[in-house]
């Protein structure tokens, strides 16, 4: 009899360990899913996985030519568009390889929605290639509501290459109607 | 005595306890083999069919050294050679050399603790059983629309949520094999923690046992970790989730994380059964017995125990923090310690012994001199700067070859030489196991020494075609390559020949050989240790 008893001893007892590993076997498979919300917590923590950049402070430029100042003079200009078109800078006297911000305004005086397209000239001509804009509202068509008004700014930085004698800049705006409907009819 | 046995417990486990009058062998014919729950039987099986396997992934091997024989595409298209390399590795690791182990282990742990058998006999049937529709699955993939999964062994997001149901079907395969290799831990663990006979300590056990003990922990810890990765893949490619795709917020690095949690303590998975048998026969030939016996078990568990903290060292190229770099970088070199507390241990087992250079040794040295070659190498992949440089170039290739296969390979081919009297019954023909042993250890140098120099040249790996300047060292490789494969018929001759005849083997044919399984006639009996023996 005590033979049986022991075996049956024997593989209850076996169970009990097969029962101890299943045990752990699930609780590494749980284990594998909790890896997910443990690495975006690390990724957060340590800051690997911040890829645009955000949070980050911009990087200096290092290249600004502080040994002169060159002014920009900035206009606005609306052509046969009846928009109120303006810059909140009139000049601005800064060092090459500065970067610079500067605000336009623009209202739409018509009673419905008005496409615009900006285009950019310098004064003297030979500035255009050394100034550098990083965002302008002149990249894309503009689309004003009826009587709308908008802020746009221009970030841009004058090349540390511009010749020495170019002492002022003259950056102009003209604003054109894209679609014909937003013209200023001449008075009757 | 059997007349009292309950009746329930009329199985073949209870079987195997009590009636010894009017026992039997095994019945006859192929149900012997599906229906088997004999360890002895399930041991065969899980060798024979690794071997299978072994031969399987050889032939994708060479064919992969014929491409690569000279620069330009001539034999195979560059989809199909991703194919190659991918099925190559992961039928060596999953089907081969995983299931050899597990097949040593069944053969050997019952006979060298004292126990009449498995734990779970059925359940060790079953873990053997779901390894065929597995292997089938892994086959079959190369044939459908799309063919094998090309995505490398490892299996990264993204490739592996953009191939065709080829991934599906490795999917699968690895799912049922893991399932297959956690049963057989459970298995093994049960089976040392409650079946040692009477007087049998843990820390009086072969070394063998205590290697297989700590890997069996060890997978259990780890497959259903690349379980739960694979599942991750699946959903990610059939029901919309996103853990690796970055369009729906997930991220595919994290993959690489998870995978290689379980993919370093696998590597160690690999070798700690080979460093028990290496423990085993080195004494034997030696006539001494182990060097630091203690030693040997407590640096086998600090080799587990640090293995799961240093995966990330198989990630230093993905962008990680520089402490995080650091802190891998020295874990890794950490496992040196015990690693080399057991080389030092084997050797000194050899000092001043009365050594013989059967084949078994022959094997056992070799593999100590070519292992250790493969762990100075990754001793220098794990310095990040170099390991940056050296990123999936065939340096990484030459490294993981030598710790694979003259590691884990030339242990089971020492193994096989030294237990085969015991399980045969006839002693091997020791020419063709020494023409075996030196055609193996010179060719696999022919083949996988060059590749150091192509990977430190700049080759990448898994590319089908390469610049003219890899031509020369890319010839060498491929003709040890083919060289090599043929040395494995002579293995597969010697075994043969063993199994059909031979002189009689003694019941202890090796004279310093130490053990329980020596105790035993040879061949060893259907049924062992039915009485649980007495150890002093």
């Amino acid at each position: 009899m005590s033979e049986a008893v022991q075996i049956l001893d024997a593989r209850a007892n076996n169970r009990d360990t097969l029962k101890k590993l299943l045990v752990i076997t699930l609780l590494m498979f749980g284990f594998g899913f909790a890896l997910v919300p443990f690495y975006k917590k690390i990724c957060e923590v340590t800051g690997v996985n911040n890829l645009d950049g955000s949070g980050t402070p911009t990087t200096a430029n290092t290249q600004v030519d502080l040994t002169r100042k060159v002014t920009v003079e900035f206009d606005a200009n609306a052509n046969h568009l009846a928009w109120q078109f303006k810059p909140m800078t009139r000049g601005l006297a800064i060092h090459p390889g500065e970067l610079t911000t500067v605000m336009y305004q623009v209202t739409n005086t018509m009673d419905h929605a008005v496409t615009g397209q900006a285009i950019p000239s310098y004064a003297p001509k030979e500035s255009a290639a050394y100034f550098k804009k990083l965002e302008c509202f002149c990249f894309t068509q503009q689309t004003l509501q009826a009587h709308e008004t908008k802020m746009f700014p221009v970030v841009f930085v004058i090349d540390t290459k511009l010749y020495k004698g170019i002492e002022t800049i003259t950056l102009s705006y003209t604003f054109f109607d894209v679609a014909g409907t937003g013209t200023v009819r001449a008075p009757s | 005595m059997s007349a009292v046995l309950p009746g329930h417990a009329h199985d073949d486990h209870a079987d195997a306890h009590g009636h010894d009058d009017h026992h039997h062998g095994p019945p006859a014919g192929f149900m012997r083999w599906v229906t088997t729950t004999n360890h002895k039987d399930i041991g065969t099986l899980y060798l024979w069919f690794s071997f299978a396997m072994f031969l399987t992934g050889g032939m994708l091997a060479l064919t992969i050294r014929a491409e690569l024989f000279k620069p330009g595409l001539q034999i195979v298209n560059p989809e199909f050679f991703n194919q190659l390399t991918t099925m190559h590795g992961i039928i060596m690791v999953f089907g081969a050399i995983m299931p050899a182990f597990v097949g040593f282990a069944n053969w050997q742990i019952p006979l060298m603790i004292g126990a009449p058998d498995m734990a779970f006999a059925r359940m060790n049937n079953w873990s053997f059983w779901l390894l065929v529709p597995a292997a089938s699955l892994l086959i079959i993939s190369f044939f459908v629309p799309g063919g094998a999964t090309a995505a490398g062994w490892t299996m990264y997001a993204p490739l592996s949520s953009q191939m065709g149901i080829g991934q599906d079907l490795a999917i699968f395969a690895l799912h049922i094999m893991g399932a297959s290799s956690i049963m057989g831990s459970i298995n093994i663990i049960t089976t040392i923690l409650n079946m040692r006979a009477p007087g049998m300590t843990l820390m009086k056990m072969p070394m063998f046992c205590w290697t297989w003990l700590i890997t069996s922990y060890m997978l259990i810890a780890v497959m259903p970790v690349l379980a739960g990765a694979i599942t991750m893949t699946l959903t990610d490619r059939h029901f919309g989730t996103s853990f690796f795709n970055a369009a729906g917020g997930g991220d595919p690095v994290m993959y690489q994380h998870i995978f290689w949690f379980f993919g370093h303590p696998e590597v160690y998975i690999m070798i700690l059964p080979a460093f028990g048998i290496v423990s085993q026969i080195i004494p034997a030939f030696a006539r001494k017995p182990l060097f630091g016996y203690a030693s040997m078990v407590y640096a086998t568990s600090s080799i587990a125990i640090l293995s799961f903290i240093v995966w990330a060292h198989h990630m230093f190229t993905t962008g990680m923090p520089a402490a995080g770099q650091l802190f891998f970088m020295y874990a890794t070199m950490l496992i040196a310690v015990p690693t080399g507390v057991k080389v030092f241990n084997w050797i000194a087992t050899m000092w001043k012994g009365s050594m013989t250079f059967e084949t078994p040794m022959l094997f056992a040295i070799g593999f100590i001199f070519v292992f250790t070659m493969g762990g100075f190498t990754g001793l220098i992949l794990a310095v990040t700067p170099i390991d940056i440089q050296l990123q999936d170039t065939y340096y990484v290739v030459a490294h993981f070859h030598y710790v694979l296969v003259a590691g884990s390979l030339f242990a089971m081919f020492a193994g096989v030489y030294y237990w085969l009297p015991k399980w045969t019954g006839h002693m091997y023909d020791e020419f063709l196991g020494k023409l075996h042993f030196w055609c193996s250890v010179v060719f696999f140098n022919l083949t996988f020494f060059p590749m150091h120099f192509l990977g430190l040249a700049g080759m990448p790996r898994r590319i089908p075609d390469y610049a003219a300047q890899f031509a020369d060292f890319n010839a060498v490789a491929s003709i040890g390559a083919f060289c090599f494969g043929l040395s494995q018929l002579i293995f597969l001759a010697a075994v043969i020949k063993c199994v059909k005849g031979g002189p009689k083997a003694a019941d202890k044919p090796w004279e310093g050989a130490e053990g329980l399984e020596w105790t035993v006639p040879s061949p060893a009996p259907y049924h062992t240790f039915e009485t649980p023996p007495q150890v002093k």
